[in-house]
């Protein structure tokens, strides 16, 4: 189905941006306001997620309307696909910032605080007798006391499995929908959905294995904090991925996409892509070395 | 110029609109996803902000006007230097750029609008929220940050109420700079006329391209570095502490790896507006467009492998030492080719030197010279002396005042007509550029001096040796903030009324937004023209019938 | 050279205030001497070599400057449509633009090879005749003689600090004069240790050519071979709060045998100070020591009069802390607190200076509790802290 909308299609006047900002506002300045201790702030955040919330529906809910009437171009939709992909590229640098501090800790900071290396050569002995310097560390003054690290078999090998296979699933549904073929469709998308669900609820069991059994926190030194901090925005964006998802199989019941043009599905699937290529890294780096 | 015709397809719109103008009201301004709109508002956010941060070193260099301390406590001083800078980069700078590649990017490839409308005017409106959230830092216990815009840890976590409200604020401009770029990108990429090719467009077209690249790839890292700030404040994280195993300097070169390519964002769209301005007035087409196009990539990329000049006294081993600087002097070439090509453009042509021509003029020997100072503070050995002295201060200010501030005036001045209809009162803007071009010299070039003699920078009070060209700086900064007041008035007076402009406006200027009436017509491009290039003059592509 | 400047410059100056004519007009003695305008030549053998480095890369970049801007001046006098000059148009020339990415490249390295020798040197801290460790707190640095086994703590002089908010140009060294300075002896290689206990600092002596950061928990390492003798002055030159701006550093440079001489003499009035610790004090006394103590170490925070900075450092004035228990008053200041800009002054006072600054607060800035804190009291606290500190 090519355009049925001669030229570009520009809309005029939206009043979503300006709730965006406003929610947003709301949302970022409660949060500092309770980082604060002000008693009033949970209040703030509620008011700033009910709008953001409110305008992300409506916000993507034009757009889905626009879309389905056929006012959407091909050459809209390639502006569509360079706008996720870029978007995706800054997801990637956000956490090359996580990953960055995870391999300089490893690389020279643990290291130097051990002894090793000229700038260690001082600072070791001097400051920090007796450290090692050895990965995993919560570092010299052992902040958080003692604990103990997650294996990668285990629970992280599952959820690789898990996360691999859904990235499987969300392909073949893809294929299915290339073929117009609906309800292998949904099925797959409910599978990839749920395989997210259950890497989820995989990852809580982990956290609160670490939090309850192996007193390995968020407060544990610098190992806790890499930890935590990228497996953390991992399972966020894997949240984010898997409302996507499910938004994306509501709308395929609902008869949305045709074999040619399906621009949102391929969104959240590339989407679901990338949080599975950040796992594998974090499944090397974080977990097995 | 008929591309401004309504078209038939009015109707199968959803919302109801007017394709001959804006919609009248103030909320215009708040809904719209006109790009011409959202340039201007960029534009005059821009320029408050550049007075909110102005106003700020002016405190700065009262105080520092003669020695002991008078007006600012050392700690509220150290709260106007630290808004000072994240203002005028993140408020005044950057969004002015944004504002021009709104306005222009669309007219100079013949694009309807940015191909991104709606989040165009989201990247806009998160601004005023962030700059809300961060100036109100100012009226809280304990003041605005005030650990330098670079934020290190330890000393920013050691603010009080305003840390979480800085960081938050960040994220926020960090939203609207990654929105802003992928829409520029997009426009480029994808909402080119038939026959635009890449190699034929403006340069400014190239530069912003670049730019916006930069900006996904180095914001979204600032993004994590402050984040890591707020878990090791707030989350008992250690990234920053070295009793956890972490190291504040990890913190800087997290922030550094953003941090110099973020001062290519604010340079390379002023290599843009200059390689537009200079080829008009010369009457002579830029000289070397393609290695200017080739320039501006290798300036990009080597800005992501040389961030930690900035950070040559924090003890890195030799070996880092001695990569960082050569990739530092690296840049130079680049930068050169670009400043050469520039003189080769003037060379044997026909100039004319227009206000906007003085003020690209000017920006090529000042930000030379500023150019110079960098490559000086890039030789490892000799930066031991010059790092944290007036002498950084000094180069800084020559490329981001009389670099990216200057290119900003120039490029208002050059598309005033064509976005207002009217001429401005050329003699005045030729008062604007002399007062200007002599008081920031008076201002910035004694700074050389105060550094190399060894004042530090960021105190707020200074031995008696640095007197006398503290007070000279001081005097050169009144002369040259008060001097922007007339600029306000030139262009306010432009916008209300003067000679009406042609469609041209210049007469060597070439390109499709030359093509187009004077004021440029609320849409424009609703048909895309078809594009052929004149030979003779790469980078000024012409509409083919 | 800087230091010889002070007094000439201020002499030429009073007149400046009156605007850019008047100001530039009484720099003349700053005219006078290039040298005031540019780095100092310095007296260490790498301050030296910078300094030629510096001069070298000056240079190149002022003769290219002068061809660039002379070429563009060329045409903006001869290539002006006034003149009637007509556009040429011609756009590239393979031949120019690989000319002048080449030059510059040859430019660069016979730049670079210097530049590399230099740092080499610089960064090589081996075969030192002796070392001291270099401490920055928020706001003196701490200085330890490792092999002399003597310690120094050096914060801005009282002359400049009382000139602040009066009459600097009466004050001799105004900002760059502490209390107490240190000694190195002149030829020999010295090896700093920088490090920080609470923010960033970076140890700056500019007639040094050194400059590094000192980073909490890192020790980063330079070295120095002061040839001259004389005073060398610097600052503190990395933002770390408030009183950044007041926190310099001055360096004696003796012959080895004066050093020695300074050596025995410092230890000798610790020791002395030691056994004070051991005897009763006497309130006046206290308060007195206490006044000056809290001046420089507590005022920049908490402020001369105790009120300190709303939202950012306690009122120490009809403070809970100061005016209830004793016992957590000494803790504060002895730990100081985890996670805020108040930090354990124990190791940067010795008994007898907290004792004072105790009794001051207690009972002055507004405070009357009547409480007398004695040496013995706080060494108590101190021996108690360590027994904690082994056994944990
Ligand atoms: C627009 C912003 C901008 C631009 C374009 C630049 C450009 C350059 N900068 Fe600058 N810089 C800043 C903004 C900018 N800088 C800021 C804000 C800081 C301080 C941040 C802070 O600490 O707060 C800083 C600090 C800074 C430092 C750290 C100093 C210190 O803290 O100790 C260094 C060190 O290497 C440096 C180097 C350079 C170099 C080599 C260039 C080069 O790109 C310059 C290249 C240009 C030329 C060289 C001139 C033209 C070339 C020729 C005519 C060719 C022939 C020339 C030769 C062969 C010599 N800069
Ligand atoms: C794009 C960036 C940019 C721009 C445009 C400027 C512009 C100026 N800067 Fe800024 N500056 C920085 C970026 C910039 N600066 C950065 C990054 C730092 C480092 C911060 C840090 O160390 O962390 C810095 C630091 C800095 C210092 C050092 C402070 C210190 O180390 O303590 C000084 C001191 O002179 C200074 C001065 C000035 C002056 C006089 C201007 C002038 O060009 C300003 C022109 C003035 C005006 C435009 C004012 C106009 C206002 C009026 C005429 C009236 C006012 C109205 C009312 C009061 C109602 N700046
Ligand atoms: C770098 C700044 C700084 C310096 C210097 C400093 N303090 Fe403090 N001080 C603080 C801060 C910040 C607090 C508040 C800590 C908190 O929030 O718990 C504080 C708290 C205190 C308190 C507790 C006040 C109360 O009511 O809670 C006392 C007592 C005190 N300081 C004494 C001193 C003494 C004595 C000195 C000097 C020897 C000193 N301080 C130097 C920053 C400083
Ligand atoms: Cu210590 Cu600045
Ligand atoms: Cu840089």
């Amino acid at each position: 189905m090519s355009a049925t909308h001669p030229g570009y299609y520009i809309p005029h006047d939206t009043r979503w941006p300006i709730m965006g900002s406003i929610g947003l506002f709301a949302l970022l300045g409660g949060f500092a306001m309770l980082l604060n201790g002000s008693s009033s702030a949970p209040v703030v955040m509620i008011i700033g997620t009910l709008i953001l919330v409110v305008m992300i529906i409506g916000w993507f809910g034009t757009v889905i309307k626009e879309s389905e009437s056929g006012f959407y171009n091909d050459q809209v939709d390639i502006s569509f696909r360079h706008g996720m992909i870029w978007f995706i590229f800054s997801e990637v640098l956000f956490f090359a910032a996580f990953f960055g501090a995870l391999f300089y800790a490893r690389i020279y900071s643990v290291p130097w605080l051990g002894g090793e290396g000229s700038v260690g050569a001082t600072t070791g002995p001097l400051l920090w007798p007796g450290f090692e310097g050895i990965w995993p560390t919560n570092g010299p003054a052992e902040i958080g006391g003692a604990f103990g690290t997650i294996p990668a078999v285990g629970i992280p090998l599952l959820n690789t499995i898990i996360l691999i296979t859904s990235g499987a699933t969300v392909t073949l549904a893809h294929w299915a929908l290339k073929k117009n073929q609906r309800k292998p469709l949904c099925w797959w998308l409910l599978a990839t959905v749920l395989l997210g669900l259950v890497f989820l609820y995989f990852q809580g069991v982990e956290f609160a294995h670490a939090y309850n059994d192996l007193n390995l926190t968020l407060e544990s030194g610098i190992y806790g904090s890499t930890f935590f901090m990228l497996t953390g925005f991992h399972g966020l964006h894997v949240t984010i991925g898997a409302i996507m998802l499910l938004v994306m199989l509501l709308r395929a019941m609902r008869g949305h996409f045709t074999p040619e043009r399906h621009f949102a599905f391929e969104a959240a699937a590339w989407y679901w892509h990338f949080v599975d290529v950040v796992w594998i890294g974090l499944f090397i780096f974080v977990y097995w070395f | 110029m008929s591309a401004n015709q309504a078209h038939a397809h009015a109707a199968d719109s959803i919302a109801e609109h007017d394709h001959h103008g804006p919609p009248p009201g103030l909320l215009r301004w708040v809904f719209t996803t006109n790009h011409k709109d959202i340039g201007t508002l960029y534009l005059w956010f821009a320029l408050i902000m550049f007075f909110v941060g102005g106003a700020l070193a002016l405190g700065i260099r009262a105080e520092l006007f003669k020695p002991g301390l008078q007006l600012l406590d050392p700690h509220l001083f150290n709260q106007f230097t630290t808004m000072h800078a994240l203002i005028m980069i993140f408020g005044a700078v950057m969004p002015a750029f944004v504002g021009f590649a709104n306005w222009l990017v669309p007219m100079m490839i013949g694009a309807p609008d940015m191909a991104l409308p709606r989040m165009n005017n989201w990247s806009f409106w998160i601004l005023p929220f962030a700059f809300t959230l961060l100036l109100a830092t100012f009226f809280m216990p304990g003041g605005a940050p005030a650990g330098g815009w670079t934020m290190y840890p330890p000393l920013v976590l050691q603010g009080g109420s305003n840390v979480a409200f800085l960081i938050f604020a960040v994220h926020m401009m960090g939203i609207s700079s990654i929105m802003g770029a992928i829409n520029v990108i997009v426009t480029i990429l994808n909402m080119r006329a038939p026959g635009m090719t890449l190699l034929r467009m403006p340069l400014f077209v190239w530069s912003w391209l670049i730019t916006a690249f930069l900006l996904i790839a180095a914001m979204p890292v600032l993004a994590g570095a402050v984040t890591m700030l707020l878990t090791d404040k707030f989350f008992g994280t250690s990234f920053f502490n070295a009793a956890g195993g972490g190291d504040p300097v990890m913190f800087q070169h997290i922030f550094w790896f953003f941090g110099h390519p973020e001062v290519y964002i604010m340079i390379l769209p002023a290599f843009g507006i200059i390689s537009q301005i200079i080829p008009t007035f010369s009457r002579k087409p830029l000289f070397g467009y393609e290695s200017m196009v080739y320039a501006t990539a290798s300036i990009a990329f080597i800005s992501f492998i040389v961030w930690a000049h900035h950070m040559f006294t924090v003890g890195m081993p030799l070996t880092g030492e001695l990569f960082f600087m050569y990739t530092t002097m690296l840049i130079a070439v680049p930068t050169g080719v670009k400043v050469f090509n520039w003189m080769a453009t003037m060379w044997r042509g026909s100039m004319t030197f227009e206000t906007p021509m003085l003020w690209a003029i000017a920006f090529v020997v000042l930000f030379t010279i500023g150019g110079f100072s960098g490559l000086m503070l890039a030789i490892t050995p000799v930066d031991f002396q010059y790092h944290d002295t007036y002498f950084v201060v000094a180069h800084f200010h020559y490329v981001l005042v009389t670099g990216a501030v200057f290119a900003i005036i120039a490029g208002a001045y050059y598309w005033l007509p064509k976005w207002t209809g009217h001429n401005y009162d050329e003699t005045l803007g030729k008062w604007h550029f002399w007062l200007s071009t002599i008081s920031v010299n008076v201002l910035f070039f004694p700074q050389h001096f105060l550094g190399l003699a060894g004042m530090p920078r960021r105190i707020p009070d200074y031995a008696l040796q640095f007197a006398d060209w503290n007070m000279v700086s001081s005097v050169g900064a009144f002369v040259f903030g008060f001097s922007q007041l007339l600029f306000v008035y030139i262009v306010v007076q432009t916008i209300r009324g003067g000679k009406k402009a042609t469609d041209q406006v210049w007469e060597g200027a070439e390109g499709l937004e030359w093509t187009l009436a004077s004021p440029a017509p609320y849409h424009t491009f609703e048909q895309p023209p078809s594009i052929k290039e004149d030979s003779a003059h790469p980078g000024t592509p012409l509409p083919a019938h | 050279m800087m230091k010889g400047i002070v007094s000439s410059a201020f002499a030429g100056r009073s007149a400046g205030a009156i605007g850019a004519a008047f100001a530039l007009l009484s720099c003349r003695d700053a005219f006078a001497a290039w040298s005031d305008l540019n780095l100092p030549v310095g007296v260490t053998p790498l301050s030296r070599i910078v300094y030629d480095l510096h001069m070298l890369i000056l240079w190149i970049c002022v003769v290219i400057g002068i061809v660039v801007f002379g070429i563009m001046f060329i045409s903006i006098l001869r290539h002006r449509k006034s003149l009637g000059a007509k556009a040429a148009q011609f756009h590239h020339s393979t031949f120019a633009e690989i000319a002048w990415t080449a030059i510059p490249v040859v430019i660069l390295v016979a730049m670079a090879i210097p530049s590399t020798q230099t740092l080499i040197e610089m960064e090589d801290t081996s075969r030192a005749d002796m070392t001291v460790k270099v401490t920055g707190y928020q706001w003196k640095w701490k200085y330890e003689f490792i092999e002399d086994d003597l310690t120094i703590h050096s914060s801005l002089a009282p002359s400049s600090r009382e000139a602040i908010y009066e009459d600097p140009s009466r004050v001799e060294n105004y900002l760059l004069e502490v209390d107490n300075p240190i000694v190195f002896p002149t030829g020999k290689k010295v090896r700093l240790l920088l490090t920080a206990d609470d923010v960033i600092h970076a140890w700056w002596v500019p007639a040094f050519g050194q400059k590094k950061d000192a980073i909490p928990g890192y020790i980063n390492e330079i070295w120095v071979q002061v040839d001259e003798p004389g005073v060398y002055r610097g600052q503190c030159a990395e933002l770390c709060g408030r009183d950044h701006g007041f926190m310099p550093i001055v360096v004696e440079a003796m012959p080895p045998e004066e050093y020695e001489a300074w050596v025995a003499d410092r230890k000798a009035a610790q020791a002395e100070q030691k056994a004070l610790a051991e005897r009763e004090w006497e309130k006046p006394e206290l308060m007195a020591l206490g006044k000056d103590i809290h001046l420089t170490s507590c005022a920049a925070c908490h402020q001369a009069d105790g009120t300190g900075i709303e939202g950012a450092f306690p009122s120490i004035r009809a403070s809970e802390i100061a005016t209830g228990e004793l016992r957590a008053h000494i803790d504060v200041v002895m730990q100081g607190r985890v996670g805020t800009a108040m930090r354990s002054f124990a190791s940067q006072l010795d008994d007898v200076e907290l004792a004072a600054v105790l009794t001051y607060q207690r009972n002055a800035l507004g405070n009357a509790t009547g409480d007398i804190v004695q040496p013995a009291m706080v060494s108590a606290v101190r021996d108690q802290m360590r027994r904690i500190e082994e056994g944990g």
